[in-house]
């Protein structure tokens, strides 16, 4: 058995290891195209979240907010929302508008969805964007069920059936904008027609300017997402999402769609399920590029494999990122020793039992709904040889002097957090030399001797 | 561009029309405001103290973005740098969140040992109605150390209305400490949060002027040090926007009068010494203070000549959280020889706006309470060089390859007193002077136009 580690009886959260539902939700708005999130509720949520965005991936983040008074507090925030609308509209002509919830006018009890139609009435249909709404009260999961919950709600209120065309519907999760590049790049390059949800590649990680984008190109096409029930095939990425966030699994249900729940693509073994799976899609064998890329991944693995043997790995973040890389740590020869998460997924213990060999059984620490505090303890009890995750492990990085390899969200305190690929083997490749390379360094520095090989 | 409807009367255009300015108003919604809510007022005010437990009552989300997330240093204790929150779920939402916020108090005080403990009002609470203060009192008379709640329910007003409810729980610190044996010579620095070590630049220079600095508040900020202010015989009072309220109840309540300083900038800098000498009427310390002044000037001026010789005719765009800090910054950059043609502010009030039009050339923009539509348009309109702002507005600059100085929280380099201008100008200079510039679509444009471009002055400094 796998150690299940709760976190220790405490009715305080020391250092968060997750954000609220809100922020999930905005960053899949801004991955559609044209689209505009919307918070409703104070203003501080959406400026929150707007410099906590910015701060990892350096690009500015509009997100506008209802803008809650004491007034609307007590006698409802429709009026403000509608306004928002409005003004939204006017100042950034949206093909979408995303609304997600906070806790305020959760608790409040505003009910979204009738302000929506309301407003939809009174403002006729000519030049009003698609309007798509979720709850997302922080006080109920975190921010990676905010984006789960927020993809699974665009998908719902847009996406349509009909006859079935040859796109593939892809949903890969909250992953870093380069990784979404290498995943539209592969699903090119199998010749798929394809929607990836949500798309903020580009959006959220684009070019120089020449003149103001007040929104910035790029994002799924909102045509797009309302022909996703006729997709021939849908793909959601991430094992641990309950079913009922599960995109994939509803255009399934809804529309006969061919759903596939397969995880994140890091390391070799979770790679090459994706890969067969899109060979059979597209009917055709995986492109000898990433064949090339796979062959030299082994090759590495080969080259650095002593270097790895047996070493401790302390991996936090989202429940699936930290299933990849625990996933990808073991096929190595890696300890993923402690597998550790603020979100509350339920599964992550039971889909490591899945992926990791019988042999790393009462190795491996696995802690959900935990915060830094939770994770210093298990740091030092376990002793890792090595950190994974986003900067906020840096103080315990720092504390017990071990290194951290950034990995996820947020990178704040590197440039190019936005740009670090974890997926497929291109990214394994270099996930794989940054964790050798770190150790080896690690080694290098307490040596005595200071070789300048190795 | 059009600027929205509600909005009209917060943008004007010096010269063009008579000044009727609109401020002091809750963002528009829909706006795209760079405004946080009346937690992040409080929060911010309060967060230097460093030996007090700093415990959010709210979900998670609050209490993660602010965490760490400041520049402000402390010379020992670094308790503000954690991140405590009641992390309230839905069952407290549904029976309350008091047990657990108790619990929570308890468990901190035990572990931390801290001086005092600020609990800080959300949403949320406001809502469900938990009674903070009865919980604060309960803990504080069990545990024998002040246990202050903030009242910054986020949407209980704007940013400003959280620095009062900050400026509220400090007083309920003030007056609780001993005051003998502080001089007459004493000083409270208000406003001033020791972003990257600036409070002991001002310290420095105060106790060579022979003046006793009682408390940082809150830079550097300690409870036992907050408690005895009202033994000082002056507030220095810097960023009108979060401490004047402050510096108002103590003048109310202790008699101490107040000083509108700046730090930052040479003129204002020495005039931040000299109105403290002016006050304590001491031709000992006026002596002492012009020689402090005249000696740090010495060192910075020449270099800064040098700066300015590079900047000169730049043209600069500055949006910052309070009002004061744009004059400063105006004047600064007139220093360097460049020209401020927009500028802003989040929370400025009438007064400070019909000051910012007066210190401004004419066709300058003044903003209130802007958006990164109307801000992205009017520094393109106005072609800058600069932009001054926070985190919210760097990526602004940056997309459209527009050089950028951090002047919020979270900058690491000290700005304030003489040192802290020469740091700011070396900053301007080598964001403004970068050769990565001339891969920008803008300065191809401009290069097309004809505009004379000057990296090769860049020889001037190193």
């Amino acid at each position: 058995m796998m150690n299940a580690h709760e976190p220790y009886a405490r009715e305080v959260t020391i250092n968060a290891c997750k954000l609220c539902n809100p922020l999930g939700a905005s960053l899949v708005f801004r991955g559609i195209e044209g689209a505009v999130p919307l918070l409703h509720g104070s203003q501080g949520c959406a400026t929150y979240i707007r410099r906590y965005l910015i701060s990892h991936f350096k690009e500015p983040v509009d997100i506008a907010s209802s803008n809650f008074s004491e007034s609307s507090t007590i006698f409802g925030g429709g009026a403000n929302l509608k306004q928002a609308l409005q003004n939204v509209i006017s100042q950034y002509r949206p093909a979408l508008i995303g609304i997600a919830t906070t806790c305020l006018s959760e608790t409040i009890g505003d009910d979204v969805r009738l302000i929506l139609d309301e407003f939809k009435r009174e403002y006729g249909a000519p030049g009003r964007p698609v309007l798509v709404t979720v709850s997302t009260p922080s006080y109920q999961g975190s921010h990676i069920d905010g984006f789960h919950d927020a993809v699974q709600a665009v998908i719902q209120q847009v996406a349509s059936g009909g006859p079935k065309k040859s796109m593939v519907t892809i949903f890969p999760g909250m992953v870093s904008a380069a990784d979404l590049r290498l995943l539209k790049e592969i699903l090119i390059d199998f010749g798929l027609d394809f929607l990836m949800l949500p798309d903020y590649s580009e959006t959220m990680d684009g070019v120089i300017w020449d003149t103001y984008q007040i929104i910035a190109p790029g994002g799924a096409p909102v045509s797009k997402i309302r022909a996703a029930g006729r997709s021939k095939a849908a793909l959601q990425l991430g094992r641990c999402i309950r079913r009922q966030q599960n995109a994939a699994e509803y255009l399934a249900e809804r529309f006969g769609v061919e759903g596939y729940t397969l995880g994140l693509p890091v390391g070799i073994k979770e790679t090459d399920r994706l890969m067969q799976t899109l060979a059979i899609l597209a009917g055709r064998d995986i492109p000898r590029k990433y064949q090339e890329e796979r062959g030299r991944l082994i090759d590495a693995y080969v080259d650095a494999h002593k270097y790895l043997y047996g070493k401790k790995a302390a991996v936090y973040g989202e429940p699936d990122l930290v299933l990849g890389m625990a996933s990808f740590l073991a096929e190595v020869g890696m300890v993923p020793a402690i597998c550790a998460t603020g979100s509350k997924s339920g599964k992550l213990a039971e889909e490591l039992r899945k992926l990791l060999p019988e042999s790393e059984e009462g190795m491996t620490e696995v802690a959900e709904g935990v915060d830094f505090e939770d994770i210093r303890m298990l740091i030092e009890r376990v002793r890792p040889d090595v950190l994974i995750g986003n900067s906020k492990g840096y103080p315990l990085a720092r504390q017990y002097g071990i290194p951290l390899i950034r990995v996820g969200f947020p990178i704040h305190d590197r440039i190019g957090g936005p740009r670090l690929l974890h997926m497929g083997y291109r990214g394994t490749q270099q996930l794989f030399d940054r964790i050798v390379n770190a150790l080896i360094r690690a080694r290098q520095d307490q040596s005595p001797i200071g070789w300048s090989y190795i | 561009m059009k600027v929205l409807d509600g909005r009209k009367k917060q943008v004007f255009r010096k010269g063009e029309a008579p000044f009727e300015f609109d401020c002091e108003k809750q963002s528009l919604a829909g706006s795209v405001s760079q405004r946080a809510c009346v937690f992040c007022g409080s929060r911010v005010v309060l967060y230097p103290i460093a030996d007090a437990v700093h415990l959010v009552h709210g979900p998670a989300g609050c209490a993660a973005y602010t965490w760490d997330i400041r520049g402000a240093l402390s010379s020992g204790p670094e308790l503000h740098r954690l991140s405590f929150s009641t992390d309230l779920r839905e069952y407290e939402v549904i029976h309350g969140g008091e047990p657990k916020l108790y619990q929570a108090l308890i468990q901190l005080i035990e572990r931390y040992r801290p001086e005092a403990v600020f609990v800080y009002g959300t949403c949320i609470v406001g809502v469900i109605g938990d009674d903070l203060e009865a919980v604060c009192k309960k803990v504080s008379a069990l545990k024998g150390i002040p246990v202050i709640p903030v009242h910054s329910e986020g949407f209980k007003g704007t940013k400003k209305d959280g620095y009062k409810a900050a400026c509220a729980a400090l007083m309920q610190l003030i007056g609780r400490g001993p005051t003998d044996g502080i001089s007459k010579y004493s000083v409270n620095i208000l406003g001033d949060y020791n972003l990257a070590g600036e409070i002991w630049i001002i310290k420095d220079y105060y106790r060579r002027m022979g003046v006793e600095v009682v408390a940082g508040i809150t830079g550097d900020g300690r409870v036992k040090e907050i408690e005895r202010a009202h033994g000082a015989a002056l507030n220095l009072v810097q960023c009108s926007g979060s401490m004047n309220y402050l510096a108002k109840l103590m003048k109310e309540k202790y008699g101490i009068h107040s000083l509108q300083v700046s730090y930052f900038g040479i003129e204002d800098m020495a005039e931040a010494l000299y109105g403290v000498a002016r006050f304590f009427k001491d031709a000992e310390m006026m002596k002492r203070t012009q020689e402090l002044v005249s000696g740090e000037i010495r060192a910075v001026y020449p270099k800064l000549l040098e700066y300015r010789k590079a900047l000169a005719g730049k043209k600069a765009a500055v949006y910052v959280g309070g009002a004061f800090k744009a004059f400063s910054l105006v004047k600064a950059l007139r220093l360097l020889g460049m020209e401020t043609v927009v500028v802003g502010s989040q929370t400025g009030s009438k007064q400070d706006y019909a000051l910012l039009k007066e210190l401004c050339d004419d066709g300058t923009i003044i903003v209130d309470d802007s958006n990164p539509v109307e801000l992205s348009h009017f520094i393109r309109e106005k072609n800058v060089s600069l932009f001054i702002g926070g985190v919210k507005e760097r990526p602004i600059a940056y997309k459209l390859g527009i050089g950028f100085c951090d002047h919020n929280h979270e900058r690491k380099i000290a700005l304030a007193g003489f040192v802290g201008m020469l740091n700011f100008a070396a900053e301007v200079y080598q964001s403004v002077m970068s050769p990565v510039w001339q891969f920008t679509p803008r300065y191809m444009q401009s290069e097309t136009r004809g505009d004379v471009h000057d990296e090769c002055s860049r020889t001037v400094c190193p």
